[in-house]
C-alpha cells in the first residue's frame, strides 16, 4: 500500500528552482534511498514533504490524504518524522528531554515509557548519560540521539537527511547497521537521503538519483550501484 | 550592618521587579525572536484596568475594590488576555518577518495601547491606594524593611519557582524550551507553533500584570508611562543575561537592580543624580567584554 505519494512537485526559492516536477511513491515497509550530487535538491525534497518549505505546484499525499500546504506539526502528527541534515539536537536539553519532545503529540500515551526503554536498549550509550545536555555529545552520539528521538514519535515513515554527514566511516557503518536492524525489527518505512550512494548496499530497497531538481534514474539499489550512469551523474558528463 | 541589610533588601526588591520584566521579554523572544516593546504598555494597561475610565485626577477605583484573592487572579487574566490578543491580532501576521520588523510592530502596538489609555483616562497621573498596610515597615535584624519589599521578593521567588517547575516538569514547558532552541525542529516533532507562542504570550502577560500590581502598590499612582522605564531596564537585563536565555534574564534583572542600588548608596552625593549613567556605563563594559551576554544560550553555537 502506498504510504507517501509525491506527485509532480516543484519548489522554488525566489528565482532559483530547486525541484522540477518530482514524482515518487513509498509503500509501507519500504526503503527508498535518494541520492545525487551536492545541490541536486535532495534536502529540498525532504523539507517539502515535511512542510518546512512550501511546494509551488504538485501535491503530496500521505495515506491518501492530501498534505500539501499542511504545517510541519500536522505532517509530523500524521507520522512523517524527519531527521534533518546537521541533526539539530536541542543542545541545552538533556538526552531524555530530547527524546520526549516528540511524544507530546502521541495519543497512545501509555506506550511512551516502554518506547523510551526500548530506545535506551537500542542505544545503551544514551541510557548511561540520559541527564547529560545533548550538546555535550559527539557527532556520532548526536546522530544516534536524533534517530532515537524520531523513533519516540512512533513514526510511520522515518526520513533521514545525510546521516553520515561529518562522521567517521566506522561510525557511519554503525548508524546504518542500526537503521537496517530497526527496519527489520519494526517494519519501519525509511526514506534516506545521502550524497554518497555506497551505503545503499547495506539498506537495499529502491534507489532514486536526483540531479538538477529532477529524478534522472530510478531502480533497485543493488542494480543502480553498478550502473555507470550513476557515476556520470556526479561528474556531470552525459545528458540528462 | 543595618545599612548593608537595607541595601540588600533594596537591591533584591528592585532586582525582582526587573527580573519579572526581563522574564516576560525573554520568554517571547525565546519562541519568536520578538523583542516586545509593548510590554511596558501591557504593565500600565493592567494598572489602569483597576480604574473606571475618567479624566478626573482622583481615580474611581473599580476592580481595585475587590479583595486581593479576587483582584490578583483577575488582573493576571487581564494581562494574559491582552497579551494573547496582541499575538493573534498583531504579531501573528509578522511571524516570519525579520526581527527588526517585529520590533517596530511592537512599538506601534505600544503606541496604540498608550493612546487608547490617554483617550480613556487622560495623561494625568492618578492616585491609587492598594493595600496601604503593605507600606508599614517590619523589623528584620534591626533594619526597617517595608513590608512591600518583602512581599515583592517573595512574589518574585514564588513566580520563578512556578515557572521553573512549569518549564522543567511539564510537557508544555519542555515543548517551549525545545521551541526556544530550534523552532522548526520542534514543529517537525509535532509541537504546535501557535500553542507554544500563545502560551509564552499568556505567561508574559501575567508577568506584566504582576509588575503592574507591584508598581501601583509601591508608587500609589497610576501613570500611563509607568511601565516604560521598567520595560527599558528589563530589556537591557535580557541583553546582559544573553537574549533568549531564561536564567540569564532573571540574573540580568537582579544584577541591574543591585547595580542601581549600590551606585545609589555609594556614589558621592553630587554624582547620585547621574546614577543611571553609571549603571548604563557598567552595562556597556559588560557588553564589551561579553557581547553575547553573560549566559548566552548553548543553542547559539551548534556542534557538527
Amino acid at each position: 500500500m502506498t504510504l507517501l505519494a509525491v506527485d509532480d512537485i516543484t519548489v522554488s526559492y525566489g528565482r532559483l528552482t530547486a525541484l522540477r516536477g518530482v514524482t515518487l511513491k513509498i509503500a509501507e515497509g519500504e526503503v527508498l534511498f535518494v541520492t545525487g550530487p551536492n545541490g541536486a535538491g535532495k534536502s529540498t525534497l525532504l523539507n517539502a514533504i515535511a512542510g518546512v518549505v512550501p511546494a509551488g505546484s504538485g501535491s503530496i499525499t500521505m495515506d491518501g490524504a492530501k498534505v500539501t500546504g499542511a504545517s510541519p506539526e500536522d505532517i509530523a502528527r500524521r507520522g512523517f518524522s524527519l531527521v534533518p541534515e546537521g541533526r539539530n539536537v536541542f543542545g541545552a536539553l538533556s538526552i531524555e528531554e530530547n527524546l520526549k519532545v516528540g511524544t507530546g503529540m502521541r495519543a497512545d500515551r501509555h506506550k511512551i515509557a516502554g518506547d523510551l526503554e526500548s530506545v535506551y536498549a537500542e542505544f545503551p550509550m544514551l541510557a548511561d548519560r540520559r541527564h547529560t545536555a545533548a550538546g555535550m555529545l559527539s557527532g556520532g552520539q548526536q546522530q544516534m540521539l536524533v534517530i532515537g528521538r524520531a523513533l519516540m514519535t512512533a513514526p510511520r515513515i522515518m526520513a533521514i537527511d545525510e546521516p553520515s554527514l561529518g562522521l567517521a566511516p566506522k561510525i557511519i557503518d554503525q548508524v546504518y547497521e542500526i537503521l537496517v536492524r530497526l527496519r527489520a525489527q519494526r517494519k519501519l518505512t525509511l526514506l534516506i537521503v545521502e550524497q554518497s550512494s555506497t551505503r545503499a548496499m547495506m539498506t537495499g530497497g529502491r534507489m532514486i538519483l536526483i540531479r538538477g531538481g529532477r529524478i534522472v534514474l530510478e531502480g533497485a539499489a543493488a542494480d543502480m550501484i553498478k550502473d555507470e550512469r550513476l557515476k556520470q551523474a556526479y561528474f556531470g558528463f552525459g545528458d540528462h | 550592618m543595618t545599612a548593608v541589610l537595607q541595601i540588600i533588601f533594596d537591591a533584591l526588591s528592585l532586582g525582582s521587579l526587573y527580573a519579572l520584566g526581563a522574564l516576560g521579554i525573554a520568554l517571547i523572544f525565546g519562541v519568536m525572536r520578538l523583542v516586545n516593546f509593548a510590554h511596558g504598555d501591557f504593565i500600565a494597561f493592567c494598572v489602569f484596568a483597576m480604574l473606571w475610565p475618567s479624566i478626573d485626577a482622583t481615580a474611581v477605583v473599580f476592580a481595585g475594590m475587590l479583595p486581593f484573592y479576587l483582584l490578583i487572579p483577575l488582573l493576571l487574566m487581564i494581562g494574559a488576555a491582552l497579551s494573547i490578543l496582541s499575538e493573534i491580532v498583531v504579531f501573528r501576521r509578522f511571524r516570519n518577518t525579520n526581527p527588526a520588523t517585529m520590533m517596530i510592530a511592537s512599538f506601534a502596538l505600544g503606541f496604540v495601547i498608550r493612546h487608547l489609555m490617554l483617550m480613556l483616562y487622560s495623561s494625568r497621573p492618578k492616585s491609587i491606594t492598594l493595600w496601604p498596610s503593605l507600606g508599614l515597615p517590619v523589623d528584620f535584624l534591626g533594619a526597617h524593611i517595608p513590608m512591600l519589599q518583602v512581599v515583592t521578593i517573595v512574589i518574585t521567588l514564588a513566580a520563578l519557582a512556578v515557572l521553573v517547575l512549569f518549564l522543567k516538569r511539564t510537557r508544555y514547558g519542555l515543548e517551549m524550551r525545545a521551541a526556544a532552541e530550534n523552532f522548526t525542529m520542534a514543529r517537525m516533532l509535532g509541537v504546535r507553533a501557535n500553542g507554544v507562542i500563545l502560551l509564552a504570550f499568556a505567561i508574559s502577560g501575567m508577568l506584566a500584570a504582576a509588575i503592574g500590581l507591584i508598581l501601583a502598590t509601591i508608587s500609589g499612582t497610576a501613570d500611563i508611562n509607568m511601565g516604560a522605564n521598567v520595560m527599558l531596564i528589563a530589556f537591557i537585563a535580557t541583553v546582559i543575561g544573553g537574549l533568549g536565555s531564561v536564567p540569564g534574564a532573571v540574573a540580568g534583572g537582579f544584577i541591574i537592580g543591585a547595580a542601581s542600588v549600590v551606585f545609589q548608596a555609594t556614589l558621592p552625593h553630587d554624582a547620585r543624580v547621574f546614577r543611571d549613567a553609571f549603571v548604563y556605563g557598567a552595562v556597556i563594559v559588560v557588553l564589551l567584554v561579553r557581547p553575547q551576554g553573560l549566559f548566552a544560550p548553548k543553542s547559539a553555537k551548534q556542534r557538527v
